[in-house]
């Protein structure tokens, strides 16, 4: 017995429709035969069997969205045929890397001295329904910590949802419920305890994780400029010296978000990103900011960057980058963003690359301003230097552009009247 | 009274506690086969002919069905016999007498009779006895109301087991085993008398519970010793009654460490790792994290032939591929 599972038919797929099923339960299938149509983002396609054998169960009704590696239909020698009810839903995916005869292999088979396969009785299986599989004791831990079981997934075997799964939902829902509060010091490790703690993934590492392992997957290069900035550290003191009474405050870096937001307002092929088999030119330029958080790295969007005002930004900053570390943020205030500024300045960083945050096209990777010796009409004389590094998605720019971006910016940067008129 | 412990085998405790018995109850006394002037084929009875007498120490022919339903006729009249069969195998032929008699006088009788007798035996494989000498049918008697069935697994149990079973009023089903004779273990002097119908849990734990009985117990706490090593705190509960059943204590243990595999000598269908299963099923489960699993014999003819023998019945390496597989299932990790 086999199961036939959602394959990824496309680069960008993450699931697919089963259209339409070509065979019924029952029904005998050669290796070849065209068991479904699967619709994906961009076509529909055939479903092959690689199994001669008989259609036992569909797991999925037509219509049903599924993920790449669930199961959709079960093949077999035809012994289980047709008592089972297609399920509207399916549990959550195995994960990608689990073999396949993970699946099938039970302990009882190998030898008689031990349980025989774990069978479930015909009427767990049909009140299970849509549900997931999982443990009793995972079932009443959700229960009694008020666990929304389709945020689960099940880890244990055939996808179970079992006790480590429940627990480590329950962690995750209570940082976000204390504002993803930092966990307590732990105490010194003992003789015993020479294992690796195992931190489980909260929801935005998980997302983190995801998101630049995609992120891997873009032909990237980067581009590194130095930008002179005595003069922008001069305006910033003068503006938060003469604009300290209304209680405006402004950063080095909300010059740089706004310095960037014009620029790229100068680029509209730079305030793009990659859409599969087009380019998207954004009409608003929104820059995301990488905020550091206890939980992990977020990115929340200030708007219309390029046509709020330099102490707009730098409220705003301020609100989002608050609300980040709260982990109070909405959907809304992470998303939209066509480009990205981070900048590990603070740390003493002197320079860095970072990682594109898809599907937007590039980020700027913003180092410390440091003093550096600079020869000028033959004297020696101490100038600000800053690096900043470009990470830009070849598909959507090539080196010229993003270096006429790259340069533009270090223009304005250097001459930071531009940003306030 | 003295709770000095003597380290003795599990076949001397069985030896002194049918003479502390003798002693102690004149009604007690003993029948079967050369149980007198052989000693008995396993010696438990050595030296008791010799100074009780043949009316404690009964010489009987090889009849099983006769001698069995003796006892049960000198019990009804207020006697306590200690029936030795040689092997449970041989309790086969007096099954009936055991099981449509012993078992059901009581309450046939409107609990006019009593039928408080002892029916020892050892059962188990591993001796090269072959298929019709080497049988584990405890879960036959288990399996029927008016007996007791106990299954010591130490020598301290083989005592105090025996001496509350030659004591209840009830007819007992006293299991021994083949290879647990030899086995060495303290024993505390003095009377003492176990509570029937108690399981025990003799290796605390808190990750996974293992339930045994008889000797059955030597392996698991073997097993679960050698995952003690591996950082996994294994539980270890003996059964020591078969019936009653001590469920509480077995859910207990679940309720507890959430997983659980239960190593059983006997067949698995049917046998008393199914009823176990059954209960934790009953009693803890919302507690389960894993499904419960069963170690057990292979259901064939036990084989003659050593190596078939042995790859015929449940051992460590068994237990511990399956305890394994249970802490895997359940991504286990210390």
């Amino acid at each position: 017995m086999s199961e036939v599972t959602m394959p990824r038919l496309s680069d960008t797929m993450e699931e697919g429709e089963l259209a339409r099923w070509m065979k019924n339960v029952g029904d005998r299938v050669e290796k070849g035969d065209v068991l479904a149509e699967i619709e994906t983002d961009k076509a529909t396609m055939d479903l092959e069997v690689f199994e001669s054998g008989v259609l036992e169960k569909q797991l999925v009704k037509e219509g049903t969205m599924v993920p790449i590696g669930q199961a959709v239909a079960v093949i077999g020698d035809g012994s289980s045929t047709g008592d089972e009810e297609p399920e509207a839903e399916e549990p959550a995916p195995k994960t990608e890397d689990e073999p396949e005869e993970d699946a099938t292999a039970e302990p009882g088979a190998e030898a008689a001295s031990t349980e025989p396969a774990e069978t479930e009785p015909a009427e767990a299986e049909q009140a299970a329904g849509d549900k997931p599989r999982m443990s009793p004791l995972a079932r009443k831990l959700a229960r009694d910590n008020d666990i929304d079981l389709a945020s689960v997934t099940g880890t244990g075997p055939e996808g179970r949802i079992i006790r480590a799964d429940i627990e480590s939902a329950i962690e995750a829902k209570g940082r976000d419920e204390e504002g993803e509060k930092p966990a307590e010091a732990q105490p010194a490790a003992t003789a015993e305890d020479t294992e690796p703690e195992v931190v489980p993934l909260n929801k935005i590492r998980k997302m983190t994780a995801r998101r630049l392992t995609e992120s891997q997957a873009v032909p990237h290069f980067f581009l590194t400029n130095i930008v002179e900035v005595d003069r922008l550290i001069a305006l910033r003191g003068n503006v938060n010296e003469g604009l300290a009474d209304q209680g405006i405050k402004v950063s080095l870096n909300d010059f740089i978000i706004k310095a960037a937001a014009i620029a790229l307002r100068l680029h509209p092929e730079a305030n793009a990103s990659w859409n599969g088999d087009s380019i998207l030119r954004h009409r608003r330029v929104n820059v995301g900011v990488a905020v550091a958080t206890d939980a992990g790295l977020l990115v929340p969007v200030v708007t219309d960057a390029d046509r709020k005002s330099l102490s707009e930004i730098g409220a705003e900053v301020v609100e989002l980058a608050g609300r980040a570390r709260d982990g109070k943020l909405s959907l809304d205030q992470m998303s939209g963003g066509t480009f990205s500024v981070s900048n590990l300045g603070m740390f003493g960083i002197d320079e860095f690359t970072a990682m594109i945050n898809p599907p937007e096209a590039s980020i700027l990777a913003v180092g410390a301003a440091s003093p550096v010796p600079v020869l000028r009409d033959g004297e020696l004389v101490e100038v600000s230097k800053l690096k900043l590094t470009l990470t830009v998605d070849h598909r959507v720019m090539d080196g010229a552009t993003a270096a006429a971006f790259l340069r533009d910016l270090k223009d304005i940067l250097e001459q930071p009247l531009r940003i306030l008129v | 009274m003295s709770e000095e412990l003597r380290v003795i085998t599990y076949r001397q405790a069985l030896n002194e506690t049918l003479r502390a018995e003798l002693e102690h109850d004149e009604n007690v006394f003993l029948i079967g086969e050369e149980i007198g002037i052989f000693e008995g084929s396993y010696k438990i009875t050595a030296g008791l002919l010799e100074d009780f007498g043949p009316k404690r120490v009964v010489d009987t022919p090889i009849s099983e069905e006769g001698f069995v339903g003796a006892a049960i006729g000198a019990a009804m009249l207020g006697l306590r016999p200690v029936v030795e069969i040689m092997t449970l195998n041989f309790s086969l032929v007096a099954i009936d007498q055991i099981v449509n008699h012993a078992a059901k006088m009581h309450a046939m009788f409107g609990q006019q009779v009593k039928v408080p007798m002892v029916i020892r035996f050892p059962g188990g494989g591993g001796q090269q006895l072959a298929a019709t000498h080497s049988q584990n049918l405890e879960v036959w008697y288990a399996h029927i109301p008016g007996l007791k069935v106990l299954a010591p697994s130490t020598p301290a149990e083989a005592k105090s087991m025996l001496t509350a079973a030659i004591r209840d009023d009830d007819p007992v089903i006293f299991l021994e085993n083949l290879a647990l004779y030899n086995v060495k273990g303290e024993v505390p002097d003095g009377e003492q008398v176990a509570e029937i119908g108690r399981a025990a849990v003799i290796k605390p734990g808190s990750d996974l519970t293992v339930v045994s009985y008889s000797r059955g117990m030597v392996t698991a706490l073997k097993v679960a010793e050698e995952f003690e090593q591996k950082g996994v705190s294994v539980e270890v509960v003996d059964l020591r009654s078969l019936r009653p059943l001590d469920r509480e204590t077995i859910c207990e243990s679940v309720r507890k460490t959430s997983r659980a595999v239960v190593f059983e000598d006997d067949m698995l269908s049917y046998g008393i790792g199914a009823e176990v299963s059954a209960t934790i099923g009953e009693g803890a489960f919302d507690w389960l994290d894993a499904p419960v699993r069963r170690v057990a014999a292979s259901e064939v003819p036990l084989p003659y032939a050593k190596p078939l023998e042995l790859a015929a019945m449940p051992d460590a390496v068994d237990l511990t591929r399956v305890v394994q597989e249970t802490l895997d299932a359940t991504r286990f990790t210390n």
